[in-house]
């Protein structure tokens, strides 16, 4: 079938900002669907509010809205619009959810919209447990017992049938949001309670535990002529219990036989079929018990997920691609293969390598947090690697997460003579629980449980992990023995050695490991490498096991015989990507890298991207020209360059991984462009940093070093608390805090010391109140070009990843600006920039004082392209690769007329025990943009993008630390103007009873019932402002702080942030908010 | 141990002995299947061909008691990136490397398997030899070449069954193995043995036919004899040409009893019926193949494992072409224009691979209800 010609203009939905459980996938499927809708000449219309994914960028749609992806907005889009359809597969459950509320609400009908790729019964169907299981039953595929709960009453009765230990899954969350595993009654009680207020339909599915099944997940497609085709299967090494988002998974399946294999295809087309997906992608996950092989059908998702975009990865067929150009009518035997050219999408995809993903955690962010591995998601990002063999892949992927592993190190010996020792029964104790209850470290502790002689069928009986891949691991460890045993071969060589050394790469040991291992260092076993000419082959991802020519050079690394990297004779440069997702690192870096190889592209450079995140649109084989899927480690990238030769690598686009390895490649002669690694190194090292701002004559605060704690007590006293403390070299803000005592200090010293005993601790004057602006610049080494400046909404003192931030700035004079820029200008030149430049600033009694330098793409570069629409990173590259300012036509700062306002997001929905409150160490998840012509409505919209629900009417409490109170008179009176009853704790409602201001006094919850947290809970609050100061008026408020999260009261815990807040109230109380698509604030582009 | 793969165009791999020790040649191809080993090492139609696995991690899960398609491997080598020491299934009864060992076939593993494959894609399928005992790659080469190719030899002879034999074994059940028929069977079929796969009679049986092989050489007149409501023609080995007598035998079917061909029989059909075949230049073996219907457009994946393949020109006064690959536009079925006669190119019994094209045994029922309603007429 052809493509449909009744519809024209089709609306895309995407996911929003970065949270736990939705991530870069949805950027990466979104902008495939874009790209591949406008090459077939619809006109497409985008919803998203994350500034920093690439389908935003104004190019990729006709019209883009960047506004809160909600019901509200969602209507009103349509509504201007009029799109023909709605395409809601490719956004993740936020997505689906949103065009389901519109459906419902009839709007879609009214304006006569359809909903492509799955419809509205299909959506519900798949995603409404009791649904989903009358569909199962009736096409006769198991589902563990199961019943459904509303309230206490029916939890109950269901329990009875279904038995311990129970899964609590609540309906239509994302990432098993409020989910886990009961192993009592009590556990029961207060999962079940807490998952029907986490469901927006007030419903938990309570399940038979199949904990310890083999899981495994099958991609499926299916189009409009009903052929349905399997991309990849998907087996989980973390048996059921561990949410797939946080499993180690590899793909394809490796343990079942095709009978099996064949048993799961068969029910998964069954299963798309029945719930009726009409095109595109779905992702069904199984539970197979490993004793008899029953197979249950755990759920569906009928849309791309996290999953597809890992598939999309693993096989090289692009799964949201092909998704969106089903929807519009094509069947699969119409779309072209692009990676064979002669062949078509109706094919199933064959691997002759193993894929692994290993999930990335960010637990040290949140140590209140429990780190179980439950049903509920709780990593941030992922790696995925590509091998010959299982051994292979998953040791490039461990190497990958960038958590300081090498491979296998050992959690509990010292070294290969400690192996010999007996373990403590403490230490039996320690390693059998980390392998019974699942947990981030499990894999290496896996290891030790096979040095410390543990057998398999031990080990199996603790974490249920299948013995395949447990011998797998044998193999590695045995390996590693024998490596350490024929270690006097290293000094003797020979063939003997080389053999061993060729054997130990083909099992995926990294130099580095080969290093520990030795006793020698990683240049060595390099030089060794080099010397017995062993290097990596490079293979190609073709979708088909190399039955037919693959043209598209999507590559990895392996030791064998025959290389097919065929680099080609063209100026070509490396962008090195960023890596797995994480806190302080996420998709604006991947966005960067992205931009890096379009406009180097574009200027006809052959682009060559390294990186192993497989949710990212850098990671598509059609990004760059081409594509090495590899770990991003010094070994690695050293071989991929030998292979290449470049004539240029970039390590200012991808955050702190390639920038890390910046210094060691040029050493290794790699040609780096951009600002300089010296440069790079001058801004961030403390003492040549001081020397720079001296010679510039520009100020920081007053700040000192310290390696022990009595150095640290002396610098704090002589530039007086509060201070700042924080390691060197850290990145979002790790183990940063603010001191405001010596007790403090001493406590914070003996945590972050032992925490990276390596390097100093740095100690900043803090600038108490101060106001915080971030600048992006450009500079091509002789003139410099302000990108953006920012003014942060919370003051100095939170992470400015995690601040709400406005451009232009909504409250400096001209004389401060005008001065931010000059010292820009000032540093970028000192420092001979190329490239970008990101510097934050601190403003306190209208002194500007340095507070960091950046030499390198930062955080901010996508919000503000997006705000100004002038392209930052598409600029830079071209400044590296050796255009100037003046050649590109890139010229002074036009301060935009309107106005945006970037949100950060956070995960503490998913930390049950973490508090709210923000501070020096980053916390955010992702970020949303508000864009519109005044503050207080871009702001307002920035809250609801970031799902932050501004009241217009009822009641406000307020308890605000003493300092805060002069400052929070005027929101108050503006709030009660507003028609906002007022609530406040006694000495808050006190101080502004003295100023006038109507106030009822309410309880804190030491003083008694019924107390602030009671009234949240029975809806009686509708939003609450919340500063506190010092350990115990924070411990006070914690509840009150989890329960508004809990409840989803919009709550704000900075002066700044209130005001803006009720800025934005009032502003919506006057006018209620409209939608604008890019295009519109920027028509220029 | 070591071991060598050395191909007759000179192109020689090291690595490691597995399965029996010792030498063998054969025509080297390659499975895409990345499930289904077991099956394909007891596929008869892999005789006299040294099979290289396109997935690396072969041997997961192991050797059963269940998942064979005759009584014993017939390939002659077999050839793996890395052989599974350690299999994990709860069916798993031993590992691949002592099934080999068992059924004396040679294997080779710790080669770059992709390498071979690419050798084979570009340069086509040729002999080639594995072998544990001589280490000497030159004189490998030369025995390669001294081997026997696989074009016009009948290889049918090795692996027919010597004596006819009835059949009952229906469907396989998870946790229950294999089925008799639930129901008395309607149709009574004789199945011809070119090296017919097991899986095959157990659809015939599952489709309600009471099935009896009979051995490849069986002359048409004693098939007709037995009054069978349809005649099968199972796949097999190597080249059809020279299989002279089973086409003659089906000329003298054909028109009188339905026929239904998978594979070497759908290509005897094609002889049979004046049609040519030739060597394609690396076959189609695995699960994936995506094979597009000719009446209404939609495609099935399909199992495949030939090496020729039916020329559509040749044809076409007397049959429709029913399926075509997508991949290469290969013929993959063929339906008489006129007589009860159907054929496949792939396998529609799956085992391994997928189950798209299971339709085709109620296509073959359907048509011998219908022949049994004309003759009733008559």
């Amino acid at each position: 079938m052809p493509k449909r010609t009744d519809i024209k203009k089709i609306l895309i939905i995407g996911a929003g900002p970065i949270v736990i459980g939705q991530a870069c996938e949805f950027d990466y499927s979104g902008t495939q669907a874009c790209k591949a809708l406008k090459e077939e000449g619809y006109e497409v219309v985008l919803l998203n509010s994350n500034p920093a994914t690439i389908m935003t960028d104004p190019n990729f749609a006709d019209r883009t809205y960047v506004e809160p992806v909600n019901p509200e907005t969602l209507a009103r889009i349509i509504e201007k619009e009029r799109p023909d359809a709605v395409l809601p597969t490719l956004g993740g459950q936020t997505a689906l959810n949103t065009a389901v509320a519109v459906a419902k609400k009839g709007v879609l009908d009214q304006f006569g919209v359809e909903l492509i790729g799955a419809k509205l019964p299909a959506i519900e169907k798949a995603e409404d447990r009791t649904l989903f299981k009358q569909a199962m039953e009736k096409i006769g595929i198991e589902v563990p017992r199961s019943g459904l709960a509303h309230n206490y009453q029916e939890a109950m009765e269901i329990i009875e049938h279904v038995g311990f230990p129970a899964i609590i899954r609540p309906s239509f969350t994302l990432g098993g949001t409020g989910g886990g595993i009961a192993y009592n009654r009590e556990e029961y009680e207060e999962m079940v309670m807490a998952g029907i207020d986490a469901s927006p339909t007030d419903e938990v599915l309570v399940e038979e535990s199949v904990i310890g099944w083999k899981e495994y997940e099958l991609e499926v497609m299916r189009d409009l002529a009903d052929n349905v085709v399997i991309i990849c299967s998907i087996e989980n090494l973390d048996p059921m219990g561990v949410h797939t988002g946080d499993s180690i998974t590899v793909a394809p399946a490796q343990t079942l036989t095709d009978k099996e294999y064949q048993l799961l295809r068969d029910a998964s087309i069954r299963i798309i079929r029945e719930i009726g997906v009409e095109t595109g992608g779905s992702n069904i996950q199984f539970g197979i018990n490993p004793a008899n092989g029953r197979m249950v059908v755990i759920e569906m998702n009928p849309r791309v997920s996290r999953s597809s975009a890992l598939a999309s990865k693993a096989t090289g067929f692009p799964i949201a691609k092909i998704a969106a150009k089903l929807a519009v009518g094509y069947t699969l035997d119409e779309i072209p293969n692009d990676i064979t050219r002669e062949t078509f999408a109706s094919f199933e995809p064959t691997i002759d390598y193993v894929v692994t993903k290993v999930p990335r955690f960010t637990f040290e962010k949140f140590p209140e947090a429990n780190a179980t591995l439950t049903t509920q998601m709780k990593s941030v990002g992922e790696v995925m690697a590509i091998g010959r063999t299982f051994k292979e892949s998953l040791q490039k992927a461990m190497r990958s997460l960038e958590i300081g592993s090498a491979g296998f190190e050992s959690r509990l010996f010292a070294g290969p003579e400690d192996e010999r020792r007996g373990l403590s029964d403490d230490e039996w104790t320690l390693l059998r629980g980390k392998l019974q209850v699942p947990n981030w470290e499990r894999l290496w502790y896996l290891g030790d449980a096979l040095r410390a002689g543990m057998s398999i069928e031990e080990i199996h009986a603790l974490c249920y992990i299948d013995p395949w891949f447990l011998n797998n691991i044998r193999q590695i460890i045995d390996m590693e023995r024998d490596l350490r045993d024929k270690a006097p071969l290293v000094s003797r060589g020979g063939d003997a050695f080389r053999e061993l050394l060729l054997q130990a790469k083909q099992y995926g040991f990294s130099d580095k490991r080969l290093a520990v291992l030795w006793g020698i260092t990683e240049a060595d076993v390099r030089q060794f490498r080099i010397k017995l000419a062993i290097h990596p082959v490079y293979k190609r991802v073709d979708t088909c096991a190399a039955e037919f020519e693959a043209y598209t050079p999507y590559l990895y690394s392996t030791y064998e015989q025959e290389c097919e990297a065929a680099p080609s004779e063209r100026r070509k440069i490396m962008i090195l990507g960023g890596g797995p997702n994480r806190i302080g690192q996420g998709i604006e870096f991947d966005y960067c890298c992205v931009h890096g190889v379009f406009a180097l592209g574009q200027d006809g450079f052959e682009t060559i991207m390294v990186n192993c995140n497989p949710e990212t649109v850098s990671t598509d084989y059609d990004t760059s020209d081409r594509l090495y899927f590899e770990p991003l480690t010094l070994e690695d990238v050293l071989e991929i360059v030998a292979v290449e030769k470049p004539e240029g690598v970039i390590v200012q686009f991808g955050g702190q991984t390639p920038l890390k390895l910046a210094v060691a490649l040029e050493q290794a002669g790699v040609p780096i462009i951009g600002t300089s690694p010296d440069a790079i190194d001058r801004a961030e090292d403390r003492e040549r940093f001081q020397a720079l701002l001296h010679k510039l004559d520009l100020k920081q605060p007053e700040n000192g070093t310290a390696r022990s704690t009595e150095e640290a007590e002396k610098v704090a006293e002589r530039i007086g608390y509060p201070v700042v403390v924080r390691p060197s070299y850290v990145l979002g803000g790790r183990a940063m805090e603010i001191v405001y005592t010596i007790e403090q200090l001493r406590r914070y010293m003996t945590r972050a010391v032992q925490a990276s005993p390596e390097h100093p601790i740095l100690i900043d004057k803090f600038l108490d109140e101060a106001i915080e602006v971030d600048v992006d610049a450009l500079c091509d080494g002789n003139e410099v070009v302000i990108g953006g400046i920012m003014e942060h909404i919370e003051e100095a003192g939170i992470h400015s990843g995690d601040s709400a931030c406005a451009l232009p700035p909504y409250s400096l004079d001209e004389p401060l600006i005008e001065e931010i820029k000059r010292q820009t200008v000032a540093l970028a030149l000192e420092l001979k920039v190329v490239g970008l430049m990101n510097i934050q600033f601190a403003i306190k009694d209208d002194v500007v004082y340095l507070l960091e330098v950046n030499p390198r793409a930062s955080r901010t570069v996508p919000f503000v392209s997006k705000a100004t629409g002038r392209p930052l990173a598409q600029i830079a590259a071209r400044l590296m690769a050796g255009k100037t300012l003046q050649d590109l036509g890139v010229f002074g700062y036009e301060v935009p007329a309107h106005v945006s306002v970037k949100e950060a997001v956070f995960p503490f929905v998913k930390f049950p025990g973490v508090d709210t409150l923000l501070g020096p160490e980053m916390k955010s998840t992702g970020e949303v943009m508000g864009i519109d012509m005044d503050f207080a409505h871009a702001f307002a919209k920035a809250q609801l993008g970031a799902n932050v629900r501004l009241p217009l009417k009822g009641t406000v409490f307020i308890s605000v630390k003493d300092r805060d109170k002069k400052h929070i008179l005027e929101p108050a009176r503006k709030i009660a103007a507003a028609g906002f009853k007022i609530v406040a704790t006694s000495g808050t409602a006190s101080f502004l009873k003295e100023k006038g201001v109507a106030v009822d006094v309410i309880n804190k919850v030491k003083d008694g019932r019924p107390h602030i947290v009671d009234a949240i809970k029975s809806h009686q609050i509708d939003l609450v402002f919340n500063t506190t100061f010092g350990p115990e008026s924070v411990a006070d408020s914690f509840s009150i702080r989890r329960t508004t999260l809990m409840y989803n009261v919009a709550y704000f815990t900075t002066v700044a942030g209130m005001r803006a807040a009720v800025d934005g109230i009032v502003a919506m109380q006057r006018e209620s908010l409209d939608v604008k698509p890019l295009q519109e604030y920027y028509p220029a582009l | 141990m070591k071991a060598i793969l050395a191909l007759a165009d000179g192109r020689v791999f090291h690595g490691r002995a597995f399965g029996a020790s010792g030498e063998v040649t054969g025509e080297v191809v390659f499975n895409t299947s990345m499930t289904g080993y077991q099956e394909i090492l007891t596929d008869p139609s892999y005789r006299g061909e040294i099979v290289a696995m396109t997935y690396p991690q072969i041997g997961n899960y192991g050797i059963n008691l269940e998942d064979v398609e005759s009584s014993r491997p017939f390939l002659a080598g077999f050839i793996v990136k890395e052989a599974c020491e350690f299999p994990s299934n709860w069916r798993s009864r031993m590992s691949l490397d002592a099934y080999l060992k068992e059924n004396g076939v040679v294997g080779i593993q710790g080669i770059d398997t992709r390498a071979l494959v690419r050798h084979i894609r570009d340069k086509g399928a040729q002999t080639g030899i594995i072998s544990s005992v001589d280490l000497d790659p030159a004189r490998l080469v030369e025995k390669a070449r001294q081997a026997p190719s696989i074009v016009g030899r009948d290889l049918v002879r090795e692996v027919t069954c010597d004596q006819p034999y009835h059949w009952s074994e229906g469907p396989w059940r998870l946790g229950e193995g294999y089925l008799s028929a639930e129901q008395a069977p309607r149709y009574k079929v004789v199945a011809y043995d070119f090296g017919i796969k097991r899986n095959i009679l157990r659809k015939l049986v599952a489709s309600g036919c009471d099935v009896t092989v009979v051995p490849a050489d069986t002359p048409a007149e004693k098939v007709l004899a037995m009054n069978p409501d349809g005649v099968f023609l199972s796949n097999g080995p190597g080249d059809p040409e020279p299989i002279v007598y089973a086409q003659e035998n089906i000329r003298k079917i054909l028109g009188k009893k339905p026929v239904f061909g998978i594979c070497l029989g759908h290509q005897l059909l094609s002889l049979a019926l004046g049609g040519k075949t030739y060597k394609l230049k690396f076959g189609h073996r695995g699960g994936n193949q995506p094979v597009q219907r000719g009446d209404d457009g939609r495609v099935e994946i399909t199992a495949q494992n030939h090496g020729f393949a039916v020329d559509a020109a040749s044809l076409q006064d007397d049959a429709i072409q029913t399926h075509t690959n997508l991949n290469d536009n290969t013929v993959e079925g063929l339906e008489h224009k006129l007589l009860p006669a159907f054929s496949v190119q792939y396998h529609p019994e799956a085992s391994p691979g997928p189950h798209d094209a299971a339709y085709l045994f109620e296509k073959f029922t359907r048509m011998m209800d219908r022949a049994k309603a004309e003759e009733g007429k008559n």
